[in-house]
């Protein structure tokens, strides 16, 4: 089995009541569901090797080069993020409970509070800081300060999927199991058409197992809603996967959409996960014209030390003259006969409540869609 | 800022031919300089030599697997 990031998986809970309950004599701060999330996947090891929110050194460490400030690769800062008022009380305080609706998620042990500069956090990030992209204008309402330390998790963050919710020590008890000694692990925020489908497939060719992780959590306007993607998915394994070499489980954690530092830090929660591969498509996890399409996939380059192996795709499309799906490595037909998976045109035909083609969509994945009233996020 | 820098890298010395031979096998790569390289060539051999994960308790295994045929993941 493949070692998980940092080699070690970490698992930081104390789900005993004397825990909960002592923890409610500690003082507050109140956390998003985004953010009760992330502490499940820091407590759960989903994250390894994180212990806790960052201290600035690994943050600073992040945002400059991509790694850890022990040199292990790490793209995406884990942060807590809070208000003067919070600062005040945070100097005073060894330790708080991090609370959600009420619940008291997990106890953060105060190592460090410090300021950050958005601007140069953005641009190290996303490559940008135009507020029109959704990761820079999510960035800019956060509070001007940080703090970092480490965390112990007290109950689980509550989740709308439990029949589908894997962590890190399941998965890979699972894929040991299964008997599946090379795993590829697939990332999506996407109802799937045909291209996915493909896409996984040739991967699965070539490995023992295939897990397909949906991303579950906070996305912009015009993407899946979470209950969508998992009723097409489902519809999906039910006609075309077969059981003993694909399987399905949900990650969540927001849409950062930063693109190629994305992809990394996607890549590496698959590792946790024990995923030995991991795919990486066209724009994966841009947003509009942000990063260029195999920014992505070249980035994998500079990290030489990751751990996991991606495998790259370039776009597919239906060739009427293959008749079948290709790229443009294994056919050699002109433009004239290709037609691509575009999503904005699935989109449309699902808002007018119409199948998007066979060659585009398979029926029981549109019928599965076309339940929902409306599948976008609005 | 320079005192920051020094504490981030540090010097380690190499044989001078292996280092002009370096110096030309980068050449038209996107290796900016000899010291990429080498961190590049290193950080890859480090990994390899990663310490390996240690297994579950039987305990915690039967635990999880348990969940697992729960969840109808294993039969």
């Amino acid at each position: 089995m493949i070692s998980p990031h940092g080699g070690k998986l970490v698992e930081r809970f104390n789900f005993s009541d004397r825990a909960k309950e002592e923890a409610m004599e500690l003082p507050k701060l109140s956390i998003t569901i985004d953010e009760a999330r992330d502490l499940g996947n820091i407590g759960h090891g989903v994250f390894s090797p994180l212990e806790g929110y960052m201290v600035r050194e690994d943050f600073e460490n992040v945002l400059a080069e991509g790694r850890l400030s022990n040199d292990l690769p790490w793209t995406i800062p884990i942060v807590k993020d809070v208000s003067d008022e919070d600062v005040d009380m945070l100097f005073k305080e060894d330790e708080v409970t991090l609370v959600y609706n009420n619940t008291p998620i997990a106890i953060l042990k105060v190592e460090e509070v410090y300021p950050y500069d958005k601007k140069e956090y953005a641009e190290k990030v996303f490559g940008t800081k135009s507020i029109e992209h959704p990761g820079v204008a999510n960035l800019m309402k956060k509070e001007d300060h940080l703090v970092g330390g480490k965390i112990t998790l007290l109950n689980d963050p509550p989740t709308q999927f439990p029949n589908y919710k894997l962590w890190p020590k399941e998965t890979r008890v699972l894929f040991k199991e299964r008997g599946w000694k090379t795993v590829v692990g697939f990332q999506t925020r996407n109802a799937p058409h045909v291209g996915h489908e493909y896409v996984q497939k040739t991967a699965l060719t070539f490995v023992d197992g295939l897990f397909i992780n949906p991303l579950i959590g906070k996305k912009k306007k015009g993407d899946f809603k979470d209950e969508v993607i998992i009723a097409a998915y489902e519809a999906l394994f039910e006609h075309y996967y077969p059981k003993n070499t694909a399987t399905l489980g949900i990650l969540e954690t927001e849409m950062r959409y930063a693109g190629p530092r994305e992809a990394i830090f996607h890549a590496i929660m698959r590792k946790n996960f024990g995923c030995t591969h991991f795919i990486v498509g066209r724009d994966h996890a841009g947003v509009g014209n942000f990063y260029g399409p195999y920014d992505a996939q070249e980035i994998f380059y500079d990290y030489p030390d990751l751990g996991i192996t991606p495998l790259f795709f370039r776009s597919f499309f239906y060739c009427k003259k293959c008749s079948t799906v290709v790229n443009e490595k294994i056919c050699p037909h002109g433009p004239e006969y290709h037609i691509n998976f575009s999503g904005t045109k699935i989109r449309e035909l699902l808002l007018k409540g119409e199948r998007p083609p066979e060659i585009m969509m398979r029926p029981e994945v549109a019928d599965a869609i076309l339940q929902f009233e409306n599948p976008f996020v609005e | 800022m320079a005192e920051e820098k020094e504490k981030k890298y540090t010097t380690v010395s190499i044989p001078t031919p292996l280092f002009k031979k370096i110096e030309e096998r980068i050449k038209g790569t996107g290796f900016t300089s000899v010291s990429s390289y080498v961190t590049y060539v290193l950080r890859e051999i480090i990994a390899e030599d990663a310490e390996s994960e240690e297994a579950f308790s039987k305990e915690d295994e039967e635990r999880v697997k348990e969940r697992l045929r729960a969840l109808g993941y294993l039969d």
